[in-house]
């Protein structure tokens, strides 16, 4: 097997036993993206040089017997949401085209603290508003799968380089299911963990209620890898739970049986694609077959959750990019007679289409005349629906559905209906209303793109979905395939 | 005011006050004044994307500590919101504050006008992070090609105490600020300096028919920063809106700035025209539970407030005028204590911490808390005064010797030779040689001119440079004189 078609944890053996050197792992990555990048096109901006110095170093260290950890010498990339002290991040907008930080997110400390290597920045929807990675302001990536075909999104280029074999992991943000989306249609395993698990700090807001990191990985074990690195609390995020640090990949076992699995009936809907239907029944034979006990349950406010989830994360964007003005950072208009002439003509020329739509619509949302009607009735829905899952949760282990009820679609297919767009998310939304870890891994295909399944968790019972998906995987074949693209080079 | 028989004044007023902790609300920057522009500024205080907030315990302290002192209930469970506009001395755009859920609500401010108690309800008090600021190229921000902004004030911490309309005149509504003020300073939240702004007024007014129940409209006049401003501001406003009913007018709801210069206010923006703050709860903060033990923690440390304070130094025999002079600042009223633990006449102790002391600091340009003399000197030196060591007259040349030289008045007393002559002999003896040197006054003495004797006292003062005791002088002089 090919060395980009490899696991974390294989190539931490290959490193550990002096098989391959860090440097030599890196350079064949780098030789990928520039071969497939022109059809790929995920990354936003490469930093290819501090790579190899950083891999040099490991080698180094290596060479003196030392021990690396699990990351250690691993090639990977981020998410252009994530702040990179040195390293421009631009959310994908024009607004931040050319916008360095100052500072690290957490996340990025605790991996370089790990040892990961960073080969670049991958691109998303603006400020991770999609679900293609359209809507950003710079190229659109492709799904490498098909190149006619979008990736998902918003986390669209940390879902391709993971499939493409650009990079080993990736790191993501969800906020409606921008892990999962991406991770399904490109056929990589992703998590969004529990709100909280992971500190949000130096990730650039979209919606703060509902964002939350997560890793896009080749395999189960891999992303418990990323988690372990990642995860925990932190002083700087007020949100971020204090739960004490916990390992797991120790949750990796090949055997569910016993558990309770409710597959959601209410997105079992007439509507649903009849593969993306059939896929999932295969997946609940292969569940039952591997002794779990599944049985439909019901979540009955779903239909109410898209409204309260656009309200909801508009309502906080339309905030939370407020900021944008031109003021201290970021793209700023020419030719503007006074501060607010700055300001309008900074976000009318700084902002795209589907950004400048979702704060509208935020704005009104909290308006004073609107509120009551909108924003506040949202946060009710919001409340029925975690209790819609606390209720299901005393009966099962884990929920079971699609990722999407929407299979791969392509570049351009969706870009104008916004509303179809936005259906994508229909089974992943809920999750990030009620604060709840889920997983999409890979399941199956339909028109020879891939279909993802979505395993969702009690809050902070990450260990319970690796297990379910970790014994998935280890019974299936459908993550070992790989993209037809990456096999001619 | 003439008007004010006509018609009576409905006020409120919201204060905000700088909260002293050491950092910023929601960062580690540090809170000092000053400081070189966007010094005291971090990734999280300039609104730089990715930052997140995290509040200060302290400030919390603070705001609980206030609560208790205004007589509030504190919430059990108090959150933050955002309030959004556009202005460029915010960093985020939006300014961190509490509207759904205040940290303090339900108290009062008992008040004294004229000898007459009241209490001033206290609708709520919350905390937010104060703005930057704007450094104008030219004189304005419309008028400037260019302007600047300094962050170093943006995200310090502040209390804004929301006052009911219960204020019912000019008198009540500055008595009300200087309580508040006091009260503030007592507790030590705040530095108070209202010059620098750590303190700033916003004050709503109307105007109502007297007898009459319904609240007319009102105007606000927003970031007020001294007592008399308050006053001036209040008195040109009633008159205005008096003027305006008088002729049958509407007075209309709106936001005035006051000018200080012209004594004037001029409307800024009306109702109409006012933002939507579009306030919704900051979703980057977690609420914050406050259990019983936190509050009764902060109860245990809160000290003796100015009214308390003012019953008690009553009862130790102080008018008062005393009473509410020395405890108008907390320093003084902690150096009287202090200085009254080594020495027990509160009167004759007061009567000096007013007089020569507060004299000297004056003339002087320095605060209590910078005072070279301490509370234990100023009791040794009124125990010297008792003791008769030395005379009430050296006793006020020793104590601006001490604010000169930061001395101990024993020290100076034995320096400069200053203690009394208290020998009966040594006396006795200076005595008979002043009779002996003026007849002409002995002769007046014994003429009946009883002023001649002040004379011979005065001889015997000047011989001794004031040092002999006076009384013992007068006595033995008498019975020389008389003797003869």
């Amino acid at each position: 097997m090919e060395i980009t078609a490899k696991s974390v944890a294989e190539l931490h053996q290959l490193l550990t036993e002096k098989k391959i050197s860090a440097t030599e792992l890196v350079n064949t990555y780098l030789n990928r993206i520039e071969k497939q990048e022109p059809q790929v096109k995920a990354y936003i901006t490469l930093t290819g040089e501090e790579a190899l110095a950083q891999a040099q170093k490991v080698d180094e260290k290596i060479a003196q017997g030392e021990e690396i950890a699990p990351l250690e010498g691993i090639p990977m990339a981020l998410k252009d949401n994530l702040s990179t002290s040195g390293v421009r991040t631009t959310s994908a907008s024009k607004m931040l085209e050319n916008y360095v930080p100052i500072y690290n997110a957490t996340v990025v400390d605790k991996l370089r603290q790990a040892g990961a290597i960073m080969l670049g920045k991958v691109n998303m929807d603006e400020f991770a508003m999609g679900a293609s990675t359209e809507s950003s302001a710079f190229f659109e990536t492709r799904n490498p799968w098909n190149l006619e075909y979008v990736p998902g999104g918003s986390s669209g280029g940390s879902a391709a380089v993971v499939a493409a074999e650009e990079a080993t992991f990736s790191l993501g943000s969800d906020t409606g299911g921008s892990i999962r989306l991406p991770a399904s249609y490109c056929n990589v395993v992703g998590l969004k963990p529990t709100y909280g698990r992971v500190s949000r700090y130096g990730l650039i807001s979209y919606a703060s209620s509902l964002d939350q990191i997560g890793p896009l990985t080749r395999t189960v074990r891999d992303n418990a890898l990323v988690l372990n690195a990642i995860a925990g609390h932190d002083p700087k995020d007020s949100t971020s739970h204090p739960s004490p640090g916990e390992d797991f990949t120790e949750s990796l076992v090949n055997d569910i049986k016993g558990l309770k699995i409710g597959v959601i009936r209410d997105y079992l809907t007439e509507e649903l694609d009849s593969d993306i239907k059939k896929i999932t029944q295969e997946t609940i034979s292969k569940l039952k077959e591997l002794g779990a006990e599944v049985e439909e349950c019901s979540l009955p406010h779903s239909e109410y959750a898209l409204g309260a989830y656009y309200l909801i994360s508009t309502a906080e964007a339309s905030s939370n990019l407020a900021r944008f003005d031109g003021v201290r950072f970021g793209f700023r208009a020419e030719e503007a007679e006074d501060v607010l002439s700055m300001f309008k003509k900074s976000r009318a020329q700084g902002f795209g289409d589907e950004v400048k739509r979702r704060i509208l619509l935020g704005t009104y949302a909290l308006s004073s005349e609107n509120i009551d009607s909108y924003f506040h009735q949202a946060q009710k829905v919001r409340t029925l629906i975690k209790e819609d899952y606390r209720q299901a949760f005393e009966k099962y282990d884990v929920l079971l559905s699609s990722t999407s009820p929407c299979p791969v679609f392509k570049l351009g297919e969706k870009a104008d209906d916004s509303l179809k767009m936005c259906m994508t998310d229909f089974h992943t939304v809920t999750l990030n209303l009620a604060g709840l870890p889920g997983i999409s891994v890979p399941a199956g295909f339909s028109n020879n793109l891939p279909v993802g399944i979505q395993f969702i968790g009690k809050p902070f019972a990450e260990s319970t979905l690796y297990r379910v998906a970790y014994t998935f995987e280890q019974n299936t074949e459908h993550h070992q395939a790989r993209p037809a693209l990456v096999k001619g080079v | 005011m003439e008007a004010l028989e006509r018609y009576e004044m409905v006020c409120g007023m919201e204060v905000h006050v700088e909260l002293k902790t050491k950092t910023k609300i929601f960062c580690n920057c540090t809170t000092e004044f000053g400081g070189e522009e966007n010094t005291h500024v971090c990734p999280s205080c300039l609104g730089m994307p990715g930052t997140l907030p995290v509040a200060n315990k302290q400030m919390v302290d603070f705001a609980i500590k206030t609560g208790l002192a205004l007589n509030c209930e504190i919430s059990p469970y108090t959150k933050f919101d955002r309030k959004n506009y556009f202005y460029p001395d915010l960093a985020t755009n939006f300014q961190t504050s509490q509207f759904y859920q205040p940290i303090c609500r339900n108290g009062y401010l008992e008040i004294e006008v004229d000898g007459e108690k009241k209490r001033i309800g206290i609708t709520e008090a919350h905390m937010e992070e104060d703005a930057g600021k704007l450094v104008h190229g030219g004189d304005s921000i419309t008028t400037s090609d260019e302007s600047y902004v300094d962050y170093n004030r943006a995200g310090v911490p502040l209390l804004e105490i929301v006052s009911a309309p219960d204020i019912r005149s000019i008198d009540e509504a500055v008595a009300y600020l200087e309580q508040l003020v006091q009260t503030l300073e007592y507790i030590e939240v705040s530095d108070c300096k209202l010059e620098q702004g750590s303190v700033r007024f916003d004050v709503n007014v109307s105007l109502r028919p007297i007898g009459t129940e319904e609240f007319g409209v009102r105007t606000e006049m927003k970031n007020l920063n001294s007592f008399s401003s308050v006053r001036r501001c209040l008195e040109y406003e009633i008159q205005r809106q008096a003027e305006i009913l008088d002729e049958g007018g509407e007075v209309i709801q709106e936001t005035r700035t006051w000018d200080e210069g012209r004594g004037v206010t001029l409307g800024l923006r009306s109702k109409e025209e006012a933002t939507d703050y579009r306030f919704f709860p900051e979703p980057d903060l977690m609420p914050i539970i406050i259990d019983r033990e936190w509050i009764e923690s902060i109860r245990k440390t809160m000290p003796e407030l100015p009214a308390e304070r003012r019953e008690r130094l009553k009862s130790l025999g102080l008018s008062d005028y005393d009473a509410r002079v020395i405890t108008n600042s907390k320093a003084m009223a902690d150096f009287f204590d202090q200085a009254f633990t080594k020495y027990n006449d509160a009167k004759n102790l007061a009567n000096w911490v007013m007089g020569d002391f507060s004299r000297l600091l004056n003339a002087k340009e320095i605060s209590v808390a910078d005072s070279p003399v301490s509370p234990e000197n100023l009791a040794e030196l009124l125990i010297l005064i008792e003791k008769g060591t030395i005379s009430g007259k050296i006793g006020k040349t020793v104590i601006e010797e001490m604010f000169e030289s930061g001395k101990g008045p024993e020290e100076i007393v034995k320096e400069k030779g200053l203690a009394q002559i208290s020998d009966t002999g040594e006396i006795l003896k200076l005595v008979q040689e002043v009779i002996e040197a003026n007849p002409q006054s002995v002769a007046d003495y014994k003429g009946g001119k009883g002023k001649a004797i002040g004379f011979l006292v005065g001889q015997i003062m000047k011989a001794t440079r004031g040092k002999a005791n006076p009384e013992l002088v007068n006595k033995l002089l008498r019975e020389e004189l008389d003797k003869e």
